[in-house]
């Protein structure tokens, strides 16, 4: 769509994103894609070069879902994410040089160089983790939601999956228990259409991951999930009824991952044609369009903004680099609260 | 002021109350559970709580193991204190991914961050008749996880004071509580206390024998010492009370005392808590102590059976226990 055709479709600004959000927010949500798209390309360069290990899973085209749901969230709210979680913990306020300093093992990282990729948390900011276990997270988030329950607040907790993760047995418990007991809680599934390399359409009995809300009666619903103000309406209406304790939603983002699962990943399973057609509905070039054509910012001003996101990476991979590795008498450090030496 | 009431209580009985303390004392501690609101739990353990303290503090919850653990998981994350009770310890295989791969590593992969104040109970143990599935002993496997704290009382007046001082830790304690005693009885004091985690307790002092035992067959290797003692043979009895962290000093000081080491114990005897409590002993001064061959009583390399003959028969018995050990002082072994 160019720019005089979406004024046609929208032409008072009548979508409550726009409405919602002043201009800096929205710029704020433009410059936190950024920061994920240039995060992880920085990520995958320092791989190249050796200057991590490990292996790491990339979000690339899919940072609508992640900030566009975390555009609602406060600091006392809850997420919690994925081993494809950079994303999530970059739009929960995470600072990209504490999270790089995870990434390449050091001590000035979020989690000592203890976690790494796949278990960058900032509690602080309510990110209470990425993990390593495929839908591992979602029961904690319902947890988190009946803590906060219990202590009478109007926080919520946002859970981000993946369509696999629907597949385990953890997401239907997670979802019946926050159902039964009307928990705030905000089930985003990212659907990028593979676990790994198995489809959905091999993998699953059913047609969408948001048709399984049906059996917790809670709403479920099917947005673009390359479409950042789809994902932020749909959650917004979400954690309003959350936060009303009217209990738990699901969102499914219909989305696509860019690059393969992991460094593992040869494509085997997927056409290059596909990818290309899923390219090309770029969620970030979308939401600049969506500015531009809006008045909300000039191609200079997008220009400006992703330079600076550019720069901020290239700052952040310079902190990392120069981090404090542990040292190894202190292997079992942490592993309990008072050190049982 | 009057002494601190001491009264007679089950082993159950001390659990409850020990629940209702630490929830009077602590607005953030909850009970949840399968069947422990007015059902009164499997075992009547939580009794008539939940018409104390309400549904809010002692939670039903669906049959859904894995989802409930981590429920209590991120509650503990979240601020609460969640106490957590598994139907029977078997059950928690099917939560194993969240007790294992999250609330255990959860504070070391976030680089001590965070706590997970947690706490689950697993009634365990065979001598019901409820077979394999219903009767395992399982806390080898959770006691080889880096991050739990696992403790096996043997009394009431300890379940009552771990289980308190396990509410109080900061990391997650896996209490295992031994089906065929929750009816036993004992003193128990009235006010609240606690018995750290981490510290054996010599329970019958002796010198020709150490043995190290855990839970019920604390009860069964007491038996057997008496038994022992009548044909001149000196037992040492140590209660381990708790797998993980294991308190090394107390059996290696017995050990150096008496010269040998008999390990009994209901779980599955290979890879279990004989085989670390002897390669721990060997690995000590201890080792140039020893007078005979470490004996291990273990279950046996089965599942638990139904048939009452060959249920007694997968575990150690007191009469097992006074043989074998009497086999080792006569150099039989």
């Amino acid at each position: 769509m160019n720019v005089q055709a979406r004024r046609e479709a929208d032409p008072t600004n009548q979508r409550p994103f726009y409405r919602q959000f002043q201009p800096e927010a929205l710029q704020d949500a433009l410059r936190r894609m950024y920061l994920i798209r240039r995060f992880e390309e920085g990520a995958e360069d320092s791989y190249m070069r050796g200057l991590i290990h490990g292996t790491m899973h990339l979000s690339i085209g899919q940072e609508a879902s992640a900030v566009g749901s975390c555009m609602h969230l406060r600091k006392t709210d809850y997420i919690t994410s994925t081993h494809r979680g950079h994303g999530h913990c970059i739009a929960k306020g995470a600072d990209p040089k504490l999270m790089f300093a995870e990434f390449f093992g050091k001590e000035e990282g979020y989690c000592r160089g203890r976690g790494g990729s796949m278990h960058i948390a900032d509690v602080e900011s309510g990110n209470l983790g990425a993990n390593g276990i495929v839908a591992g997270g979602i029961p904690i988030a319902v947890g988190a939601a009946l803590a906060i329950k219990k202590q009478k607040r109007d926080d919520v907790a946002v859970s981000f999956f993946g369509d696999g993760a629907s597949n385990e047995g953890a997401f239907h418990e997670a979802l019946n228990m926050a159902s039964i007991w009307k928990l705030p809680v905000v089930f985003v599934c990212e659907n990028n259409k593979y676990g790994m390399s198995v489809s959905t359409e091999r993998s699953m009995a059913v047609e969408h991951v948001a048709d399984r809300a049906a059996g917790y009666r809670m709403p479920g619903v099917i947005v673009d999930g390359n479409r950042i103000e789809d994902v932020s309406e749909a959650v917004m209406e979400a954690t309003a009824r959350a936060r009303a304790g009217e209990g738990p939603s699901l969102i499914e983002c219909k989305t696509y991952r860019i690059r393969g699962h992991s460094k593992s990943d040869r494509n085997r399973y997927r056409s290059k044609e596909e990818i290309e057609e899923w390219a090309a509905k770029d969620p970030i070039r979308h939401f600049e369009l969506e500015l531009i054509a809006r008045g909300i910012l000039d191609e200079a001003q997008v220009d400006t903004i992703r330079a600076a996101a550019e720069q901020e990476i290239a700052e952040a991979i310079d902190f990392a680099r120069e981090g404090t590795d542990p040292t190894p008498d202190e292997v079992t450090r942490d592993v309990y609260t008072v050190d049982l030496a | 002021m009057n002494a601190p009431a001491i009264r007679e209580l089950s082993y159950a009985q001390a659990i409850q109350e020990a629940l209702a303390q630490a929830m009077d004392a602590d607005p953030r501690v909850f009970l949840m559970g399968e069947d422990i609101g007015v059902y009164g739990g499997a075992f009547q353990v939580t009794g008539d709580l939940v018409h104390r303290y309400g549904e809010d503090r002692v939670m039903d919850t669906p049959i859904a193991e894995l989802g409930a653990a981590g429920v209590a998981v991120g509650a503990a994350l979240a601020g609460c204190r969640p106490v957590f009770e598994f139907q029977f310890s078997d059950f928690s295989a099917l939560a194993l991914e969240q007790i294992v791969n999250q609330a255990a590593k959860i504070r070391f992969m976030l680089g001590g961050k965070v706590s997970v104040p947690l706490v689950m109970r697993f009634p365990a143990g065979s001598g019901t008749g409820a077979a394999a599935q219903h009767s395992q002993s399982l806390e080898a496997w959770l006691a080889h996880v880096p991050g739990l704290k696992v403790i096996q009382p043997s009394t009431p007046y300890d379940i009552k004071g771990m289980l308190l001082a396990a509410i109080d830790d900061p990391d997650p304690v896996m209490v295992f509580e031994h089906k065929l005693l929750y009816k036993m009885k004992g003193d128990v004091p009235a006010e609240p206390y606690r018995v750290p985690i981490g510290k054996a307790i010599v329970r019958r002092a002796g010198t020709g024998i150490s043995i190290v035992a855990t839970s019920i067959m604390v009860h069964r290797a007491l038996e057997a010492a008496e038994i022992l003692s009548g044909e001149g043979i000196d037992a040492e009895v140590i209660d381990l009370r708790t797998l993980r962290p294991i308190d090394t000093a107390t059996i290696i000081a017995s050990v150096k005392k008496t010269g040998r080491l008999a390990c009994v114990y209901e779980g599955v005897k290979t890879l279990g808590m004989g085989a670390e409590i002897s390669a721990m002993i060997a690995e000590s001064e201890a080792f140039d102590y020893l007078d005979a061959p470490i004996l291990r009583l273990g279950g046996a390399e089965a599942p638990i059976p139904y048939n009452p003959v060959l249920e007694k028969a997968s575990v150690p018995q007191t009469e097992v226990i006074v043989a074998r050990v009497r086999d080792l002082l006569q150099g039989r072994i």
